[in-house]
């Protein structure tokens, strides 16, 4: 138990923190390797490659593209609402998305 | 001579000098190039992995840049799971996980996390995930493993390999195995299946080839149907072991018999099923340091990723890949392997 904060504190890029999720969701839907990944995640939001694991750079690139952070604004996208801007802004199409879509048709 | 201080397989703390940690060094990566058949570590790798071992830090990390992506198995139920008794709800610890543990990939499971027993309560687990998916933003993987030994009579209807074996039935325990793969299959298709409509980003099979090499055909072929049901859906094949074991030893996908096989071969498949991420796992020898373990698995692992076209995320949890063998692994050993794992084999997540 708890090895996962060294973990991620050693190598990790920190999830919704910084672009971690954004990264990971290239991985997932086009089985894109690591540098391949992030090089499309840093041309999409604008930023370098370096930026990706800052949580101060992500933090307030995220509010501004309000695809959701650690502690959410009033007001701000959360959740589903999140991923449907992560979609979008990403252009690809993730599974939950398009079932909402489909939902509140 | 200064005394270097590091960790056993264990994570009990042992002094070395620095003429036996190079030694330790050496010998792991020649060990995982021996059975394996690839490429030892070069001098440079093997002096960065000193530099590593022998710093005096109590914390290392990677160079800024080189940060990689995290995934877990059954992330959902880790604190059910081993007992540290704090009552949250699976879609509170994947909530965790993602605001205060910095997943990059959520997991839910079932606390059994098996197919089998996710089966009859699927719709359950559905509801769930349906909630999950409503609540978080990060993507999120249902996980769950392939267990054939849970369809082994009493508890399955299958008979017992491992009682057939031993009384020299090796057709009938074939027979039985070939059978515990078609209930498996077919279980895996139907949760996999009941999950990708319920919205999951991606399935994580989990701890593949514990029951040997039926157990990853049975992965395979399940990923292969899946592939072509659910187009959409993510599929990370995490192993049990560095090599697949030949309990049935007969059986082959796409030609390539599936027993003795390690991580630079068990990808290749994975990758012709359509594995969207492969976990390629070493256990670990609690009776030799943290650097030998971590010289043999990087040495493993770095194979692996130079011939896999798809993402590689080694595992990377408690006795496995240099992660010492114990409950609560120290920190100074698990940042220890991570940077080295990650600055070594230039994998694409843990």
């Amino acid at each position: 138990m708890g090895m996962e904060v060294a973990h991620v504190s050693a190598s990790g890029m920190g999830g919704m923190r910084t672009a971690g999720d954004l990264v990971a969701r290239m991985q997932i839907s086009r089985r894109m390797k690591i540098k391949e990944a992030k090089g499309y995640v840093a041309t999409r939001l604008g930023v370098s490659v370096q930026d990706l694991a800052d949580p101060i750079v992500m933090g307030e690139l995220r509010q501004d593209l309000n695809i959701g952070t650690v502690a959410p604004f009033v007001g701000g996208a959360k959740g589903i609402e999140a991923k449907l801007r992560i979609a979008e802004l990403l252009g690809i199409e993730i599974n939950c998305v398009n079932r909402f879509r489909d939902k509140v048709k | 001579m200064q005394k270097i201080f590091t960790r056993m397989g264990d994570g009990s703390g042992v002094e070395l000098s620095e003429s036996e940690l190079k030694q330790d060094l050496e010998e792991g990566t020649r060990d995982a190039a021996e059975r394996a058949k690839v490429s030892p570590l070069s001098q440079d790798e093997l002096a960065y992995l000193f530099d590593v071992y022998s710093s005096p830090a109590r914390f290392v990390g990677v160079d800024h840049g080189n940060e990689v992506i995290f995934s877990y198995d059954n992330g959902s139920y880790k604190s059910k799971e081993d007992l540290t008794e704090i009552p949250l709800y699976g879609v509170q610890e994947a909530q965790v996980y993602e605001k205060f543990l910095g997943a990059d990939i959520l997991d839910l499971g079932q606390i059994d996390y098996s197919f089998k027993p996710v089966k009859s309560i699927a719709t359950f687990e559905q509801q769930a995930l349906e909630y999950a998916l409503l609540v978080t933003t990060v993507p999120m993987f249902y996980g769950a493993q392939p267990n054939l030994g849970s369809y082994t009579q009493p508890d399955g209807p299958c008979s017992n390999p491992m009682e057939l074996l031993p009384q020299g039935k090796i057709t009938e325990a074939r027979a039985a195995q070939e059978e515990m793969m078609e209930h498996a299959v077919r279980d895996m298709v139907y949760v996999v299946a009941a999950m990708y409509e319920s919205g999951a980003d991606g399935i994580n099979f989990d701890t593949v080839g514990a029951a040997g090499d039926i157990d990853f055909l049975a992965t395979l072929r399940a990923v292969e149907i899946l592939k072509k049901k659910c187009p959409q859906m993510a599929m990370m094949m995490g192993m049990a072991g560095e090599f697949v074991l030949g309990m049935h030893g007969e059986v082959t996908y796409d030609g390539v018999r599936l027993a003795g096989l390690y991580p630079h071969k068990q990808v290749e498949l994975a990758e012709k099923a359509g594995a969207t991420i492969f976990g390629p796992a070493v256990n670990i020898n609690t009776d030799r340091s943290c650097a030998w373990n971590t010289a043999r698995a990087v040495t493993f692992v770095k194979a692996c990723v130079e011939v896999s076209h798809i993402p590689v995320h080694a595992n990377m949890g408690m006795g496995l890949c240099g992660i010492p063998m114990a409950n609560c692994p120290p920190v100074d050993a698990v940042s220890r392997a991570s940077k080295a794992m990650v600055e070594i084999t230039r994998l694409d997540g843990l």
